[in-house]
């Protein structure tokens, strides 16, 4: 036992050893060594963070849509501030004094020595005032930065805004190295390209002493490092169009969407009712935030990829058709009777075949049809067969792009909802639903939703004959970048190629002689092929729906106009996208009495039925 | 009344909790009670003067400032001081595992249930706004377990498997503890080692043990090529002139291509292995204006603090570094600024020779025991108290990398103090009680 009890003197030795080095490394630090003495005085190393400009976004032909403009915040130091005139500081600002004071007692609560913001995004007036009596406020100074400017007072809700970070996200491993008041993209672009638009944050350090005086860089700037300024984007946004598409809105609640064919670029992306995106830049914008947030029109909400819970209408019949010609239980010659025994319908000719349905839109028609390519005998139980069918249709529907997100670069996409024997078996019970359960998905209601961004890419992969790629507003990072590569990709649907024929002679007959004619544009030599559709609404007048792509031989825009409580597609949403294509092909508007009719906004007084 | 006193001295032990409770104001150790008041006072003003604002003074006792709540924490703290006297000394050996266990469960409950704090999945929310750090509870439930389990097993017989269960015991709290992402509390754990050296622990763990740390951090300050001539020149000099270590000339190469590849690791763990957050940690130790605006802005802030202070100090209140947002936390882990710069080189070695005495009184309490469990368990609170005391202290005076560790006794906090307090007063119980072994 001895021989390790002498271990405790080791032990002690130990302790002793550790503070007598820590005694005489203080005695280095505190006597002997003065150029901590003289750090003091000197004082603190203070890093000033330098804020890169943010990214510019320009729209395809090189048009500026976000620029950075600088605004100027009247700043507070604490500790320096003392025995100021704060009522004249008021009067200065025409703050009430409690406001004054909460700042005060904020900044206080912040810190001492490092500053806070008093007063933000000084008015030029207020600046003028401040900035010439500034001399009797220690203290307090002005900083300049960026924020952001909109020129043209478009694309709010593609754009989205940049506001200070929340405590939620500073917790965030996500947002690591961002510090509290710093800016973050909050929504739609802004948010989605967040860390190429931002740039890189600089720091330089300077010398302050104990009285906050600057003493100069900190060794020279040798630490420094400048802030490198965020990518510029190119949108593929046409902002031209963009901006008649909001004229011809102004006043509705709707989406329209339009889309390249060719290249998933979208050329114009409204949310109706819209906002100026000025409106977050200013002082007002927690004010201006909460009012739009709670605005019974739901401003706030981004209608043209969160709006999927209503069903397409007729539109749908065009996805019916496709893939009953892929699945050959129907060729273009197949007629049916209009048998309004089955389900309801309108005057027309009758019998039709494929290229007349889609013309007069007949209901009984895809009701036989979409009968045809669900009950295929696959099974001899009605039930089963049934539910084997509803599964194959669903999955060939997927490859549309419909039910689930496209992957737009806009967060916040919804998927959209597409029957499925679950959906049924968890309503009826397994085995217990067949056709006459499900017969409205064949005219496009029931169980759907589409997204207005849906339905266009649904046009882009009829104008493609079969596939499409990825809708996205983002053409490149940098003026001169490449395309993003994700966006090239070619998504193919099941259905071949050929099959598409039929639909778009059908489609084209809608628009010259069928329910849309007031989207014709035939007398500007433009073959517009199109479809309307109306999304019943339990809670209200109908939706109107109009989905169309043009020109036919070669087609350059895909577009979907979806106006809330529009009734008819023929009578409100076909118009405005006659209107849009005519303004995108050929830059100028001819079909004038169109547009006073959708302006006058006549179309919400027609009478339904 | 001095002839029943002379009795109870003596070997007669009467069932009279009047009379226990004499008999253990007799045997307790009140120069460590007293040594205990003077850190907690002491820490108390200290807390005030960091938090303290000449421009708007708050009362020392206002709630509204860390010293008044510290109050309250040691108001609570002198209540578990009671009860922790007034209990039975005997459970805390008896009850030695399943308090371990029920730290365990404890520890693992806190990991599932926490809401990250700060990226710390450590704080259980007790409800109406307290919470409880349960890793701060595992450092006596250890060192009871510890103890308990080396008063049952001999350490010398080297038996390995009482060796790995014995590491197992210690160091199964810290693993909890790292995926609770507090690696500082962890880290305490290590301590245990001076314990187990002196109940018996071959010493060559603790060289092997030093010469790695010693490595570890001589990699992190000498380039790796002046390391390692250096290292040659001195084991050649060493093999030359002692010529028992000449006739072992191939384990002397051995040894040196071990160190190299040590070296080697090092700088692979250092760089690629541990996570930026870490790798700043122990980079702002070597080179902290590297840094200025990280970890090194700590380090570089405190040592200025520290050093303005000069011989004498600023006096009482009066330090300008502290105050203010130039030293971070410093009414927590960067206390030690606050004496540094107010009480100057002298008041700063007063600190250290309070802690200096404390720790060599715990010693002396623990040699003095009777039982293996209570010696074995005074050493692990020396440890424990000695690891914070270096860690803490070391890295305000930039001798240590930053790791949010408290200040024993001193720092502001409530579960900090709870637990020291607790460590501190079960050995004092176990120790008051000694004489009843004697006897039995
Ligand atoms: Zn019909």
């Amino acid at each position: 036992m001895n021989y390790l009890e002498n271990r405790k003197y080791i032990i002690q030795v130990i302790f002793l050893i550790v503070g007598i080095v820590f005694i005489v490394r203080l005695f280095y630090i505190q006597v002997l060594d003065s150029s901590y003495k003289q750090a003091a005085e000197t004082n603190a190393i203070k890093p000033v963070i330098q804020y890169p400009f943010r990214g510019l976004i320009y729209d395809r032909d090189g048009q500026l849509l976000v620029q950075n403009t600088p605004v100027y915040d009247l700043m507070i130091i604490p500790k320096e501030a003392k025995q100021i005139d704060t009522l004249r500081l008021c009067e200065l600002l025409n703050i009430p004094i409690e406001q004054a004071r909460e700042q005060i007692k904020k900044a206080k609560a912040f810190s001492y020595v490092q500053p806070s913001i008093f007063y933000q995004k000084l008015s030029n007036q207020e600046l003028a005032h401040v900035q010439d009596n500034l001399i009797d406020f220690p203290g307090f100074y002005i900083n300049a930065r960026t924020a952001r400017g909109y020129p043209h007072q478009s694309l709010s809700h593609a754009l989205g805004y940049i506001a200070e970070i929340s405590p939620k996200q500073l917790e965030d491993t996500t947002f690591k190295g961002y510090r509290p008041g710093d800016y973050i993209g909050k929504s739609g672009i802004e948010q989605e390209y967040e860390k190429y638009l931002m740039g890189k944050r600089g720091v330089k350090y300077k010398m302050v002493n104990v009285r906050g005086v600057d003493k100069g860089s900190f060794k020279d700037g040798a630490y420094d490092t400048l802030s490198i300024a965020g990518e510029n984007m190119v949108s593929t946004i046409d902002l031209d169009l963009q901006a008649y598409g909001e004229h011809l809105m102004n006043g509705a609640k709707g989406s329209i969407v339009a889309i390249e064919p060719a290249t998933g670029e979208i050329l114009a992306y409204i949310s109706a009712p819209f906002y100026d995106p000025n409106l977050f830049t200013g002082k007002d914008y927690g004010k201006n935030y909460m009012a739009l947030l709670q605005d019974p029109d739901k401003t706030m909400f981004n209608r043209p990829i969160m709006a999927d819970r209503n069903p397409p209408g007729s539109i749908f019949k065009l996805v019916q058709a496709l893939i009953a010609l892929e699945d050959g239980v129907i060729t273009p010659n197949t007629t049916f009777a209009c048998n309004k025994s089955l389900v309801n319908c309108h005057q027309h000719p009758s019998p039709l075949d494929l290229y007349g349905a889609v013309q007069h839109s007949c209901n009984p028609w895809f009701f036989q049809a979409y009968k045809a390519l669900i009950n295929q005998g696959k099974s001899k139980n009605t039930f089963t067969d049934t539910s084997i069918g509803l599964k194959d249709w669903r999955e060939q529907v997927l490859t549309f792009g419909f039910g689930q997100k496209l992957g737009i670069d806009i967060p916040g996409e919804k998927t959209g909802i597409i029957a499925s024997p679950a959906l049924y078996d968890k309503v009826y019970g397994q085995n217990r639903w067949k056709y006459s359960t499900i017969y409205s998905l064949s005219i496009g209601q029931g169980e759907l939703g589409v997204t207005p961004l849906q339905m266009a890419n649904f046009m882009a992969i009829i104008a493609n004959k079969g596939y499409y790629v990825t809708p996205h507003i983002i053409r490149s990072i940098g003026e001169n970048g490449k395309p993003l590569r994700e966006n090239q990709e070619r998504h193919y649907t099941s259905v071949k190629p050929q099959h598409f024929e039929p639909i778009i002679e059908g489609m084209a007959e809608v628009v010259r002689a069928g329910t849309a004619r007031r989207a014709n544009l035939a007398k500007v030599g433009i073959t517009v092929c199109g479809k309307t559709g109306t999304a019943q609404n339990p809670q209200g007048p109908d939706h109107a729906v109009f989905v169309a792509f043009a020109p036919k031989e070669n087609p350059k825009i895909a577009i979907a106009v979806y106006v809330e409580h529009g009734k008819w597609g023929g009578q409100s949403a076909a118009p405005i996208a006659g209107l849009m294509i005519e303004k995108y092909l050929t830059d100028t508007v001819t079909i004038k009495e169109q547009e006073k009719w959708v302006l006058s906004r006549e179309y919400l007084n027609i009478k339904s039925n | 009344m001095a002839v029943e006193q002379k009795v109870l001295g003596g070997k007669i032990v009467k069932p009279s909790s009047r009379r226990n409770s004499r008999r253990i104001s007799q045997h307790i150790d009140w120069l460590t009670i007293l040594l205990y008041f003077l850190l907690v006072a002491l820490g108390w003003m200290n807390i005030y003067a960091a938090v303290y604002s000449p421009d708007n003074v708050v009362n020392i006792f206002s709630f509204d400032i860390n010293s008044g709540k510290q109050l309250v924490w040691i108001g609570t703290s002198v209540i578990l001081i009671l009860v922790l006297m007034v209990v039975d000394y005997k459970v805390y050996e008896h009850l030695a595992y399943p308090i371990y266990g029920a730290v365990i469960l404890l520890l693992l409950f806190t990991l599932a249930v926490a809401t990250p704090i700060a990226g710390s999945r450590s704080w259980l929310d007790l409800g109406g706004g307290v919470r409880l750090q349960p890793a701060e509870l595992a450092k006596f439930a250890t060192a009871l377990a510890v103890s308990k389990f080396l008063s049952s097993v001999n350490l010398r017989q080297q038996n390995m498997k009482d060796q790995m269960i014995l590491a197992a015991i210690t160091f199964l709290p810290p693993a909890i503890i790292v995926l609770q992402n507090e690696t500082g509390s962890a880290l305490v754990f290590g301590a245990f080692i001076l314990a187990f050296f002196r109940e018996g622990m071959s010493p060559f763990i603790l060289i092997v043990g030093g010469a790695a740390a010693f490595i570890f951090i001589m990699t992190l300050l000498v380039p790796k090529l002046y390391l390692i001539i250096g290292i040659f020149i001195l084991m050649g000099l060493a093999t030359w002139l002692d010529y028992r270590l000449m006739r072992r000339f191939k384990t002397m190469i051995a040894l040196f291509l071990l160190v190299v590849g040590m070296i080697f690791s090092v700088d692979y763990f250092v760089n690629n292995i541990l996570q930026p957050h870490q790798q700043n940690r122990i980079k702002a130790l070597i080179n902290p204006e590297a840094d200025p605006l990280g970890f090194g802005w700590n380090v570089t802030q405190s040592k200025i603090a520290i050093g303005s202070g000069g011989f004498w100090g600023k006096g009482f209140l009066e330090g300008t570094q502290t105050k203010f947002d130039f030293v971070p936390e410093q009414s927590t882990d960067f206390i030690f600024c606050t004496i540094g710069e107010e009480h100057g080189w002298v008041g700063s070695s007063i600190l250290i020779a309070l802690f200096m005495l404390l720790l060599i009184r715990i010693i002396a309490v623990a040699e003095r025991q009777k039982s293996v469990f209570g010696r074995t368990y005074g050493y692990c609170v020396a440890s424990i108290i000695f690891f914070h005391f270096l860690v803490n202290v070391g890295m305000t005076i930039g001798l240590a990398p930053v790791v949010g560790i408290p200040l024993p006794f001193f720092s502001y906090g409530g579960s900090s103090l709870w637990s020291f307090t607790i460590l501190l007063f079960i050995l004092l119980a176990i120790d008051a009680n000694r004489s009843q072994d004697l006897s039995r």
